[in-house]
């Protein structure tokens, strides 16, 4: 086997072995096993097994199984955007500002449209920050403005404008039916219609963001998961002194 | 047992603070108020529905006495006076209002004498009706057995209320004592309730009277069923707390998130304007005998669970005056606490066991919310569903009174029906494991616990009396709560405050008063 190929592993190299739950709208008997290991089988499965069944009650029954596949991931052919940018802390990146900008950057932020949950733009923009590292507000080079929550697009690109960012900082937390998706996609599209799309880095972030999925929907950039405000300066700080003169 | 050594003199100091804090609100509650109390008089007097572009007709007949100038004397006075000239029902003179056949302002004000004999039996037959809905609720704990403690919350978020409505019925199955149907998430701010059933909500459904009724409706059969009295809650909270309140009393919610400060922290409402309604709102959920939750979860969602302990427990003391104000009864007042403890901390199971003490202990009668990991929870769903244990051990070893079940997938999305079952699966497991352990079980006195429990309480007396000194309004203007500044004229929804005229009327409002001895 070409040792670039991998496949799942259990207990023993390439043995293909997959944990699995879900739930279906089936009773909780043998009628309703058959059924979840016929569904694993029909998804490609060499085998499956149907280790735990719960009765979820009105009629849904919870399944976990463990299922073999044979399919396996050239890793030579897997590419991944990431963000590249090394990852600086404060003092470091208000000091990388001040040698290569020589200003100071302008962040306007919000959770936009029906996003109530501030949570992840307070953590990236408040003094206070999160989990032991300072939001934008208290770095030297940074004016950050964070307009809070269920800001409608159209006033964050006004008060953009009005404030010449140079940044603007989206989050979104709510991702309930993909509203997350909507929400960002409208925003970059009055971006580009208002002429603005291409005078700041436009970022989004929140829990089901990705980079990827940021670059997909026309951002410069997107923090998932786990991101902090180190992460967000130090790409804006890096990002705005390599565009310089552009 | 387990038991606290608390200094009681401290416990002293922290309710006099408490009541030096909120009992400054008088000239406030007694002179003024707001359009979202005048619209839940309308819709006590039996006013409802909407337009044909969805605008709802409480909102239309408070708008247009606004506009009038006329809005002083109370919204009951001019719909009572025109329902007296006109020989109409009160519902079609908000419908003549909203088709621009009737200006409220232009008739002449009959006698106090004939608007008391329009608004008396409107009011007694409205109060008759909530006070029955009481009734059948405790009817039903009387013959099903009371509610377990904790007792177990669990969301429905689906954004269709019929879809909530299997989920719900699913999870009562299962064990569910409690069933929230989470708000859509853009409705704090909405200055109106909307109308009708949401079947697309986007986190949730809104808060309607008739989501109520749909969802009460099925729980009422999953009761009958289960023998097992399902209780239903929602969000009195935002804009429209009384408004949402005064739906809730009239379709048996039995549970309401109702804090007084959260809308000024957090949603940059008005702190007038939110200490006006949150007063008015706890005072139908006290008449109703609806069970008030408060939020103080949220101070510990962005800080420190340990640094910030005591803006939790300044926090509840607080709340719980400004209810006491309201009439609402200890046993009623579900003060808010949260398992957000950083798990990385070592011992940080023993710092939440004494929290969650000083918690119990400090407000023994109180049937406190407990609300699970979400800081911490994260895409590793089995680290979360672990956590979730220990919060349900610490939930049942203190005796509190909701245990609002964590989800595994806390940090992913809104749960899923597998999710809800496993959550319910872990509480019952952990509250039957430990159930009588408590009794077995003592604390040193010189233990950790005894001194952390003390040290929260003085930290959170200090600073209860620092803002007694300084005064509410202009501590939340300093950022002396949540670190968020609120200065007392800013923030949404100040304009729909308003100085009452010296014949202002609220027919409600004075019969609850009388009632609830206040």
């Amino acid at each position: 086997m070409n040792d670039k190929i991998i496949r799942p592993y259990g207990d023993t190299l390439n043995d293909g072995k997959m944990q699995l739950s879900f739930s279906l709208p089936v009773s909780a008997d043998a009628f309703g096993k058959e059924a979840a290991r016929v569904l694993l089988l029909q998804m490609g499965f060499d085998s499956a097994e149907i280790t735990g069944m719960r009765d979820l009650r009105e009629g849904f029954t919870h399944f976990i199984a463990y299922a073999v596949t044979s399919t396996g991931v050239d890793t030579s052919k897997i590419k991944v955007k990431v963000v590249d940018t090394p990852v600086m802390d404060m003092e470091a990146t208000d000091q990388y500002i001040e040698e290569h900008l020589g200003r100071s950057i302008t962040v306007v932020g919000a959770c936009i449209e029906s996003d109530a949950h501030t949570v992840g733009i307070d953590a990236i923009m408040n003094m206070k920050g999160y989990n032991h590292r300072y939001g934008l507000e208290r770095y030297r080079y940074f004016n950050a403005i964070n307009m809070g929550a269920q800001v409608p697009s159209e006033e964050l690109l006004a008060r953009a404008r009005a404030e010449k960012a140079d940044v603007i900082l989206v989050s979104q937390v709510v991702t309930q039916k993909n509203i997350h998706i909507d929400n960002l996609t409208k925003l970059i599209e009055l971006a580009e219609a208002e002429g603005l799309r291409d005078k700041m880095l436009f970022i989004c972030g929140g829990p089901r963001i990705s980079h990827e999925l940021a670059i997909e929907l026309g951002y410069d950039a997107g923090f998932g998961t786990g991101s902090y405000s180190t992460d967000v300066a130090s790409f804006i700080a890096i990002t705005l002194s390599k565009n310089q003169g552009k | 047992m387990l038991k606290l050594d608390l200094d009681q003199n401290l416990v002293k100091r922290s309710r006099i603070a408490a009541q030096k804090i909120t009992g400054a609100f008088n000239w406030l509650f007694e002179g003024y108020s707001s359009v979202a109390i005048e619209r839940t008089v309308l819709r006590f007097m039996g006013i409802d529905g909407a337009l044909e572009g969805g605008e709802p007709l409480p909102n239309i007949v408070v708008d247009h006495l606004k506009a009038n100038n006329a809005l002083g004397k109370g919204a009951a006075v001019w719909v009572a006076n025109a329902m007296h000239a006109k020989g109409l029902s009160a519902q079609e003179v908000a419908e003549q209002v909203g088709s621009g056949q009737l200006n409220l302002s232009e008739i002449p004000l009959a006698s106090a004498e004939e608007l008391f004999n329009v608004l008396s039996p409107l009011t007694e037959k409205m109060l008759g009706h909530i006070r029955s809905q009481r009734e059948k609720r405790e009817a039903m704990f009387a013959e099903y057995g009371a509610r377990r403690k904790p007792a177990i919350y669990v969301i429905v978020a689906t954004g269709n209320i019929y879809e909530d409505v299997t989920q719900a019925r699913a999870a009562a199955r299962e064990g569910a004592d409690i069933i929230a149907v989470i708000r859509s998430t853009a409705q704090s701010l909405l200055d109106y309730v909307p109308y009708g059933a949401t079947t697309v909500g986007f986190g949730g459904t809104y808060a309607t009277q008739e989501n109520f009724r749909i969802m009460r409706k099925a729980l009422d059969e999953v009761s009958a069923e289960e023998k097992r009295y399902i209780s239903l809650t929602n969000y009195a909270s935002g804009l429209c707390m009384p408004e949402i309140a005064c739906m809730g009393a009239i379709e048996r919610l039995d549970l309401m998130l109702n804090d007084a400060m959260y809308g000024i922290l957090f949603r940059d409402i008005n702190p007038k304007r939110t200490l006006l309604d949150q007063y008015f709102a706890r005072m139908i959920n006290a008449y109703a005998g609806i069970e008030i939750q408060t939020g103080e979860d949220n101070y510990l969602t962005t800080s420190d669970a340990v640094d910030k302990a005591y803006t939790v427990t300044a926090s509840q003391l607080i709340n719980e005056s400004f209810a006491l104000i309201s009439g609402i009864k200890p046993e009623k007042m579900g003060l808010g606490h949260a398992y957000e403890i950083d798990p990385e901390l070592e011992n940080s199971f023993v710092y939440e066991l004494a929290h969650a003490l000083l918690t119990k202990e400090l407000f023994p009668a109180a049937p406190v919310k407990y609300m699970p990991p979400t800081k911490f929870a994260s895409g590793n769903i089995f680290k979360t569903h672990l956590m979730d244990a220990m919060f349900n051990f610490v939930g049942q070893l203190t005796g509190q009174g909701v245990q609002l079940l964590g989800m595994m997938t806390e940090a992913i999305h809104t749960p899923h029906l597998a999710d809800r079952s496993l959550a319910i699966e872990n509480a019952a497991y952990l509250f039957n494991a430990v159930k009588d352990l408590n009794s077995n079980l003592c604390l040193a006195p010189d233990s950790f616990i005894n001194k952390r429990a003390n040290l929260v309480l003085e930290q959170a007396v200090s600073f209860l009396e620092q803002v007694a000194e300084e005064g509410l309004f202009s501590a939340m203007a300093k950022g002396d709560f949540a670190e968020i500044k609120r200065p007392e004229n800013g923030g949404k929804g100040l304009d729909g405050v308003f100085l009452r005229d010296q014949d202002y009327y609220n027919p409600f409002m004075q019969q609850m008063k009388q009632e609830l001895g206040i």
